[in-house]
């Protein structure tokens, strides 16, 4: 009845155990990077060894925005620009989950910049992956807050005019911890990046810039993606620690990668504790869920200072 | 750095690539990146009307699995063959 030797199963995509199967294939062009920078994204989980119950993704709309919807997490598909509310809030519900936000330029920067300052400045405890493809890819390729002076697009057929956003010195200026920008070319190191920002408490930001072969490559007659791929591989120049007032991206020049920022500040959790702590004294019980967040040795320096602040002789 | 089969190395770690044609959009970003050159696009068409990548000097294969970090539609992977 059964055969004697049995064929193992052929091994399977490593990638296959994060993905929503019955999704895929994905709507993203032939020689998109959202894809790539998505293997990155579950090889550094992996790597990360995170209970997979407590990671929760977080998009908004656009291209990239439709990660969560094929990533086998606790995922959130949330209205245009307001992925980093709706991360903040479920930070907030339950200080236990891994927030990760992952989104597009346009959606991060254009419809939801507001948000992105706010929650860098409160330095809010969640990872913000922003694939940077310089246009918005799904409404058809117009203008946005990073397209480089000069390109062109549907809504500046002659060129962009307008001054572009330099995203981590965005970050780095709005208070982030951890700051880096790789292209979807340097996929180890984005790996890399993405598993140190995740293990990183605080707001940490990733940038990757991607190719968008249909809309933004098409356009200025830049080829397609493997094109843009070999560009990324000929003119990136890795510069770890740079000056992120230094790394701003003009159209078609040299891009500056590597690790911008890698600072220490209280998180929103801590100070929030710590606020406790002063103000109700022995009264005050951390909650359940907060416990593994505050870290005894930082809380007690933090309530030590402000005491002695607070008990000075008010000069 | 030769053409696909001009050069066999000599590497102890062997593997060996998988290729689902189904998902493949035919980007090139796997034949372009793999180290060791061990794909090429292929002549035929998948069903969706895309060159698929073939493994044209599987011999030199490691199993890095490079091939599988870069395809943005999740569609091929090595795997490193131990022992």
């Amino acid at each position: 009845m059964s055969a004697d030797v049995i064929a193992p199963p052929p091994p399977e995509n490593p990638t296959e155990d994060w993905l929503r199967e019955e999704r895929i294939p994905h709507i993203w062009c032939p020689g998109c990077g959202i894809g790539t920078s998505v293997n990155c994204f579950t090889q550094a989980l992996e790597e990360s060894k995170l209970d997979r119950d407590n990671v929760v993704i977080v998009s908004g709309i656009g291209c990239t925005g439709r990660v969560a919807g094929y990533l086998k997490l606790d995922s959130f598909h949330t209205t245009h620009g307001r992925p980093i509310p709706f991360a903040t809030g479920l930070k907030l519900a339950n200080p236990k989950l891994k927030v990760i936000v992952y989104s597009g330029d346009g959606d991060l920067f254009a419809i939801g910049g507001n948000h992105f300052f706010h929650a860098a400045r409160r330095n809010v405890d969640m990872t913000v992956i922003c694939v940077n493809n310089m246009t918005y890819g799904m409404t058809g390729g117009q203008v946005t807050p990073t397209t480089p002076i000069g390109a062109k697009a549907t809504t500046s057929p002659f060129g962009n005019i307008e001054e572009p956003f330099n995203l981590p010195f965005i970050a780095h200026s709005c208070g982030a911890v951890y700051v880096a920008r790789w292209t979807s070319f340097h996929v180890r190191q984005l790996t890399k990046a993405i598993r140190d920002a995740i293990a990183k408490p605080g707001f940490t930001f990733v940038e990757v810039i991607s190719p968008c072969p249909t809309l933004f490559s098409r356009r200025n007659r830049l080829g397609d993606g493997l094109d843009a791929m070999k560009f990324y591989k000929a003119h990136s120049e890795i510069r770890n620690g740079a000056d992120t007032r230094e790394v701003a991206i003009s159209h078609q020049s040299k891009i500056i990668c590597g690790k911008f920022v890698d600072i220490t500040r209280t998180t929103w959790h801590d100070a929030q504790a710590a606020h406790l702590h002063r103000v109700m004294g022995n009264r005050f019980v951390p909650p359940r869920n907060w416990e593994h967040l505050i870290k005894s040795d930082p809380m007690e320096d933090l309530v030590a200072e402000t005491i002695r602040d607070s008990s000075g002789d008010g000069s | 750095m030769g053409k696909p089969g001009e050069v066999p190395l000599k590497t102890k770690v062997r593997g060996e690539v998988f290729i689902d044609d189904l998902r493949c959009k035919g980007c090139g970003f796997c034949v372009e990146f793999c180290p060791t050159d061990v794909l090429a696009m292929s002549d035929g068409y998948n069903p969706k009307g895309y060159h698929v990548p073939r493994a044209v000097n599987a011999a030199v294969c490691t199993g890095c699995n490079l091939c599988g970090l870069y395809c943005p539609d999740f569609a091929i992977f090595g795997v490193r063959n131990l022992g």
